[in-house]
């Protein structure tokens, strides 16, 4: 499981990274996009992964900790989806002002001389 | 009642402008004298705030805040598990610092920028409650929420009255800052994977005790962690989007962004001190934070000859001020911390000066040149007919104008290149003797001649620059007088008038920054009242 979800990461972060170098706006929009996937991932993974263990406590469980997932990292993981989402929303605009404006989807808000 | 608000005094300035900036919100965008009020207030507030928080960190209350540190638990959750805000001389200062740059945009932006669009009273308040939440956290992620609150209202900021080079500006601007926001998580995880806290006050003790594979994942990361905060101190080779994106923004927005690179700075520096008894892992160590600095030192003094706007040239004092904080504080021992924090004052409210200025300057070119005539036109400020015009708020327009922005302009740079008599000069001598005494002692250090050799190069070469800038501007072409208004010429003479008793009172004020800096230096204190705050809800046996 861990070799899977490195690869995943991995895979997440270099497209995201690619796709940030890339020269039009709507690319590096899915590489931001692609690179916090990558990044919250890779926080709930720092709270070591395990199956089947809840985060909160629950009555049936014994209260012990080794029953349970570290639930911190869950929570920071919640709050980084949330800002993440929140800033690609407005970068989103952003993107669509820089567009109307312009009249190109390129980062520096004109088309390179061929 | 008094006591209750002491008690919760350290929280007042996140929750002051939250409070007052979604009331803002609430009130119709057409009623601006209503607003300004509000806001105004809100910013009065925020100062007394500020200034009773400075005082009570230089132990004016004993009883109440042991050895000058304030600690709030948020929620009453004691330390390692809640979160906590911690009040030390440091972040007094500059919680002190954002308040007056706070108040005095908002007095120049009442005179016209806040009508040239929506939300901008409220923005500037939540950028506020982000800049002083940073200062007094106590715990990493949190920074990070606080950075984002900081960054969210940034954002809006500086598309403030739109345009095609604001949001081209913008575009950049907010793409560096979530790839930084996007390391700064990549660092607080590996961080908690490996100490499984994020109290900085607790991460300090643990880092200590890490075996050797552990210590080489804690290290990874707070470098990315340092990374993070190096790009948003505007430090080379990362800071590109600085003079575009500050050059861009309204003046005033300019004005209060010219703290927020020394945000990263301070987190730096807080991180920094905590962790240094354990050793301090790469870049809050002090070789990196040097190198940095004297690269970015180097990069803005180059960038001050190149630049031709005012604008621009106001951007890489920025650049400059970042660099020469980072070189000082990179350097070994307390001794130059004191003189570093003088400067970082001085050098704030210098460069906050200077954007309000260029801006006024920038009226005395023929106005359809001026990148901003769009807006003006879509928001009829211009229109003598117009509900929108300001002048029948704010009064009438100032006299000898051209006197004016000329002394201001001489003050400015005299403040940004530190020469006599004002407070940049005090700074830069401060710094300098300091680096100077560190140089001739019993271990002599090149590092320490770089240091005054750097700051020296780049103070005269800023002359250079910036006299050729003002010869451009004062002497030569066709120049119109601008009409100004009081509330515009209020807030720069202020902020100069600030500088002035900076350098009257130099003495006090650096004998408050050394004993700011000795705290860092040893941060027992800090960690003991940390972990020693009590929570009052919680029953004596549950009390960790």
């Amino acid at each position: 499981m861990e070799l899977i979800f490195a690869l995943a990461i991995g895979v997440l972060a270099g497209s995201g990274v690619w796709l940030l170098l890339r020269p039009r706006t709507f690319q590096v929009i899915m590489g931001l996009t692609l690179m916090s996937f990558a990044v919250n991932l890779f926080i709930f993974g720092m709270g070591r992964l395990r199956l089947n263990a809840p985060p909160v406590l629950q009555s049936g469980l014994p209260i012990d900790a080794s029953h349970y997932v570290d639930p911190l990292p869950q929570a920071l993981v919640l709050t980084a989806i949330v800002i993440g989402f929140a800033s690609t929303a407005l970068f989103l605009v952003v993107l669509l002002a820089s567009r109307g404006l312009s009249g190109t989807d390129h980062v520096d808000g004109r088309e390179p001389e061929a | 009642m008094k006591e209750a608000v002491m008690q919760h005094l350290p929280v007042l300035p996140v929750v002051l402008p939250m409070m007052f900036g979604a009331f803002l919100l609430l009130l119709p965008e057409a009623r601006h004298a209503l607003r300004g009020g509000v806001a105004l207030f809100s910013g009065a507030l925020q100062l007394a705030v500020a200034l009773t928080l400075l005082i009570l960190a230089d132990g004016a209350r004993p009883d109440l805040w042991p050895q000058g540190m304030g600690v709030y638990l948020l929620g009453d959750w004691p330390a390692p598990f809640g979160i906590v805000l911690v009040v030390d001389r440091l972040a007094a200062v500059m919680v002190m610092l954002s308040a007056v740059l706070g108040l005095v945009a908002l007095v120049y932006s009442l005179a016209k920028w806040e009508r040239a669009a929506v939300h901008y009273l409220p923005l500037l308040q939540f950028l506020l409650m982000g800049l002083n939440g940073a200062f007094l956290t106590g715990d990493i992620f949190n920074l990070f929420v606080f950075f984002e609150v900081m960054l969210a209202a940034s954002y809006g900021l500086l598309l403030h009255g739109s345009g095609l080079a604001r949001v081209r500006a913008g575009l950049r601007y907010i793409v560096v800052n979530l790839v930084a926001s996007s390391m700064l998580l990549i660092g607080i995880a590996l961080i908690y994977s490996v100490t499984g806290t994020l109290n900085m006050a607790d991460l300090a003790g643990r880092a200590g005790a890490l075996a050797s594979g552990e210590r080489l994942l804690f290290e990874s990361g707070a470098a990315i962690l340092s990374v993070a905060f190096v790009i948003k101190a505007g430090a080379w080779p990362l800071n590109f989007w600085l003079t575009d994106g500050y050059g861009n923004a309204a003046a005033p927005v300019a004005a209060v962004f010219s703290i927020m690179t020394k945000v990263g700075i301070y987190a730096l520096v807080r991180l920094g001190s905590l962790l240094l008894p354990t050793g301090a892992p790469a870049a809050f160590g002090l070789e990196w934070m040097f190198i940095i600095g004297v690269a970015t030192l180097a990069f803005g003094t180059f960038g001050l000859l190149s630049a031709q706007k005012l604008e621009k040239v106001v951007g890489y004092c920025v650049i400059v001020s970042s660099g020469t904080l980072l070189t000082a504080l990179g350097m070994p021992g307390v001794a130059l911390t004191g003189p570093a924090l003088f400067y970082l004052i001085s050098s704030v409210l210098a460069t906050g000066a200077f954007f309000m200025l260029a801006e006024m300057i920038e009226r005395t070119r023929s106005f359809g040149a001026n990148v901003l005539a769009v807006t003006f036109d879509a928001f009829d400020l211009e229109d003598a007919a117009s509900q929108n015009r300001s002048d029948d708020v704010v009064g009438v327009a100032i006299p000898a104008v051209m006197v004016f922005l000329g002394l201001s302009f001489v003050c400015c740079v005299l403040l940004v290149t530190g020469l006599p008599p004002l407070s940049g000069f005090v700074a830069k001598f401060a710094l300098l003797s300091a680096a100077v005494e560190a140089a001739s002692g019993p271990t002599p250090s090149i590092d320490a001649w770089l240091l005054v050799g750097g700051v020296l190069v780049s103070g005269l070469i800023g002359v250079i620059a910036m006299s050729r800038t003002g010869m451009r501007i004062f002497w030569g072409g066709e120049r119109v007088t601008p009409r100004l208004r009081w509330s515009e010429a209020a807030p720069v003479t202020a902020l100069i008038g600030l500088s002035i008793v900076l350098s009257i009172q130099a003495g006090p004020i650096i004998e408050y920054l050394s004993a700011a800096a000795q705290t860092l230096d040893r941060p027992a204190a800090y960690i003991e009242a940390v972990t020693s705050a009590q929570s009052i809800r919680l029953p004596q046996g549950l009390r960790p």
